[in-house]
């Protein structure tokens, strides 16, 4: 059986997951036209594999922020692949190529989806970080309606007590969701703003608990140490908490987001990636570069506005829609 | 990380290219490479790439490098200056209407910083061009949007206007325009609401606000951190409104900052401002010549030297350097010295903008530890005048009393008089072989502690 027909069928298998790789196909309409648009063009373009085509390829990864290191790597494999393998029809080419990019985002360890470490009982953390402007505070809102949706009792702790309003939003999104929020005045410690949260989350009997930070550039080294303090103070009074520190990325985010990613993890120990916006930007290939070069997952998606537009991210559903184009065509 | 190595190699091969009298085409063609490799990675958009190194190797290859002494530093010249020129040499200004106010829209995409940077722009129109400017909340959609700019309004003591969330933007722009002309506002600086370029319901209500407010501005607020998709969001917004110059923001992060770039590129639109920090007086004019070297990775000199003269009292400069000269130098002078590196802006920054400091060893991957300065600081601090003046009366007692008062060890106490008693020693040096060249010293760049 084909690579192809192993992915369609899994998707086509059943209801329920037909229903997730919709979300993903409507979410990642842009990504996937454009994307796989232009791997068909290309090769339609090429009859016989030859530099220039793996030039043009070359573009077409780079252009969708895959990064210039990882899509070199990639390039190089596929000439040895396509060596080795003797495949001179372009065409050929096209499964091998979404292969290897299948190969990077899920097969990493040999699993297929990275999950998420929600306890069964007692009291679950989560830590939210990232720079300023990705979609922190609408993720947890987002993350805070869908748990409580699940039955879960759920808690948010504003920790972003410098940006004007932070506070305020994450309180209309607890409104929301119908959750409380514990805050402090703006300007206050966000270390001590999370130690209440906790407090309030033991005493509460809490399922879980939601942390926001404030947005911060990851070469401020004052505010990356204030961070691994909050994180500290989360350790200090929950062993093994907090149980995810979600990274949230932006997917128009170029090169940087690499940066930010290692950044983070040095001083929080990074466990995934939220990647928002993800309806909105033609590209999202940065996860790629920041699986391959850092080994961090990605957890969950942002695929627009609305409250349900949080997805646990599902690399096969994520490749099928970059890929189901040609897919269909097969 | 990758990035780095993308930097150093380009340094490497300018730098194998300086020495050479003779440039073969190879040569050219490697360069190309690097160039290439530098911009792609530092989010310059693929499209423009490809013309760009095109142009550079039109030109490199041609008679001016050829025959010129110094091929290799030629062709640098060459990558610096069609930069430049793609970035658009000149610094552009903010705009007048003859009859006041002056209406500007802030646009763009979520997350890029519009309403941190209308206020920002509010206190530069105030503080700088002396305006009397009102800030419109029009951003209806955003949990807590129109709290954040009353909230930046409050800091900066400047008057928003607002109508809530339950009103239409467009009716609250008119309203706020009509406010403004009732009560002699100069300049009217509208947040609108953070939208895909895609979104053609919410692009229709910008269009809208456009035709009903007449805007001598609009400003495209763009995260210096986006990828290949500038170019589309940039294209888009101006197709839709004809926008009339772009603000980068959060290029105080490490990034290189490409998609800037890019979208002077493909939109021809200039660059008015960038956001360089999260306090509200962190706006400043975007310099596009010096934005060229940062994205090539070749430091920033200008800008080094520029917020040196700004920050650096000149009267104090020349106080100092009297001092050093007679060596009558104390504690209290080096405080002083510390407080005017200390107020041109965080001390990693400066070092960034340093050529080949990323390549310096034991600087390349450098944490400064602001905090260091502050220990310091606390050590001088606890010192008496008479101590301070003349080091020379320390003893274990008065040491002892110092670390104590400053909650340092002794160890640091120690270490901080030896390192000051070297400082003496090398600018009694430094001064004697200075007598002869008088006021050629770069004020300002003396830094002791460095």
């Amino acid at each position: 059986m084909s690579f192809f027909k192993k992915l369609k069928e899994k998707f086509t298998s059943s209801a329920e997951t037909t229903e997730v790789s919709n979300k993903y196909k409507s979410g990642l309409e842009k990504t996937r036209s454009s994307f796989s648009t232009k791997l068909n063009d290309l090769v339609a373009r090429y009859r016989k594999i030859d530099e220039e085509f793996f030039e043009d390829l070359e573009e077409v990864l780079i252009q969708a922020d895959v990064g210039v290191m990882t899509v070199m790597d990639l390039i190089e494999e596929l000439e040895m692949e396509a060596k080795r393998q003797n495949i001179k029809d372009a065409a050929d080419l096209r499964e091998v190529i979404s292969e290897k990019l299948v190969e990077i985002y899920a097969d990493e360890d040999n699993t297929a989806e990275a999950p998420v470490n929600m306890q069964s009982d007692g009291l679950t953390v989560f830590l939210f970080v990232g720079v300023n402007g990705v979609g922190k505070t609408t993720t947890i809102g987002k993350m805070a309606h869908q748990l409580k949706q699940q039955g879960k009792k759920v808690l948010l702790v504003a920790g972003d007590t410098f940006r004007a309003g932070a506070i305020e939003q994450l309180a209309v999104w607890g409104e929301r969701a119908e959750v409380d929020v514990i805050k402090h005045n703006a300007g206050s410690d966000p270390a001590a703003v999370i130690y209440d949260g906790i407090q309030a989350a033991k005493s509460r009997g809490v399922d879980v608990l939601l942390c926001d930070t404030a947005g911060r550039l990851q070469n401020k080294v004052n505010l990356m140490n204030e961070l691994s303090k909050v994180k500290r103070v989360i350790e200090r009074e929950i062993p093994g908490a907090p149980h995810e520190v979600l990274l949230v990325l932006d997917a128009t985010t170029g090169q940087n987001a690499l940066s930010q990613a290692k950044t983070f993890s040095q001083a929080t120990d990074v466990s995934g990636i939220v990647l928002t916006k993800l309806d909105g930007t033609a590209k999202g290939g940065i996860v790629l570069a920041i699986r391959k070069e850092l080994k961090i997952p990605v957890k969950y998606v942002g695929l627009g506005e609305q409250m349900n537009d949080l997805e646990k991210f599902d690399p096969h559903a994520f490749v099928y829609g970059l890929f189901s184009d040609m897919l269909e065509k097969e | 990380m990758a990035f780095e190595g993308l930097a150093e190699r380009l340094q490497n091969t300018i730098k194998k290219m300086t020495g050479k009298g003779k440039v073969s085409e190879q040569d050219v063609k490697e360069m190309a490479r690097e160039v290439r490799l530098a911009l792609l990675e530092a989010d310059v958009n693929f499209k423009v790439v490809k013309d760009f190194i095109k142009k550079i190797k039109e030109r490199a290859v041609g008679q001016e490098v050829m025959n010129s002494l110094t091929p290799g530093q030629q062709i640098i010249k060459i990558v610096k200056e069609e930069l430049t020129d793609l970035m658009g040499g000149e610094q552009s200004k903010i705009a007048v209407s003859e009859r006041p106010p002056t209406v500007i829209m802030m646009v763009g995409l979520q997350g890029a910083g519009k309403t941190t940077t209308t206020g920002k722009l509010a206190n530069l129109l105030r503080k700088k061009h002396n305006r009397k400017p009102l800030l419109v909340a029009a951003d209806v959609y955003r949990p807590a949007a129109i709290n954040q700019l009353e909230t930046i309004g409050k800091q900066l003591n400047l008057p928003v206007f607002s109508k809530g969330t339950d009103a239409n933007p467009v009716d609250i722009a008119n309203d706020a325009i009509a406010h403004a002309k009732e009560e002699h506002y100069d300049y009217v600086l509208i947040d609108t609401a953070g939208r895909l370029h895609t979104d053609e319901n919410l692009m229709t209500e910008l269009r809208e606000i456009k035709e009903n407010v007449d805007p001598a501005e609009i400003l495209l607020v763009v995260d210096s951190m986006t990828g290949q998709d500038a170019v589309n969001v940039a294209e888009s917004f101006d197709e839709q409104l004809a926008v009339s110059g772009v603000i980068l923001t959060k290029l105080d992060n490490d990034n290189r900052g490409g998609a800037a770039l890019s979208i002077r590129a493909v939109t021809q639109k200039p660059i008015k401002y960038a956001g360089m920090g999260e306090k509200l007086d962190e706006l400043e004019v975007f310099h596009p010549e010096r934005m060229a070297s940062r994205i090539l990775g070749m430091g920033d000199v200008l800008s080094l030297i520029e917020k040196a003269q700004e920050n650096v009292d000149e009267k104090k400069a020349k106080e100092l350097e009297e001092k050093m000269r007679s060596a009558t130098f104390t504690f209290d002078d080096f405080l002083d010295q510390m407080e005017q590196v200390k107020s041109m802006g965080p001390l990693e920054d400066l070092l960034g903008m340093i050529p080949g400091a990323n390549k310096m060893k034991g600087l390349k991957n450098a944490q400064i530890d602001e905090k260091q300065l502050v220990y310091v600081e606390a050590i001088i601090h606890s010192m008496t005048k008479k101590e301070r003046e003349d080091p020379s009366i320390m003893n274990a007692s008065r040491k002892k009393r110092i670390a104590k008062g400053a909650g340092r060890p002794v160890s640091e106490v120690n270490r901080l008089l030896k390192q000051f008693e070297e400082m003496k020693k090398m600018m009694k040096q430094m001064s004697g072989m200075q007598k002869g060249k008088k006021g050629k010293k770069k004020k300002g760049l003396n830094l002791p502690f460095m």
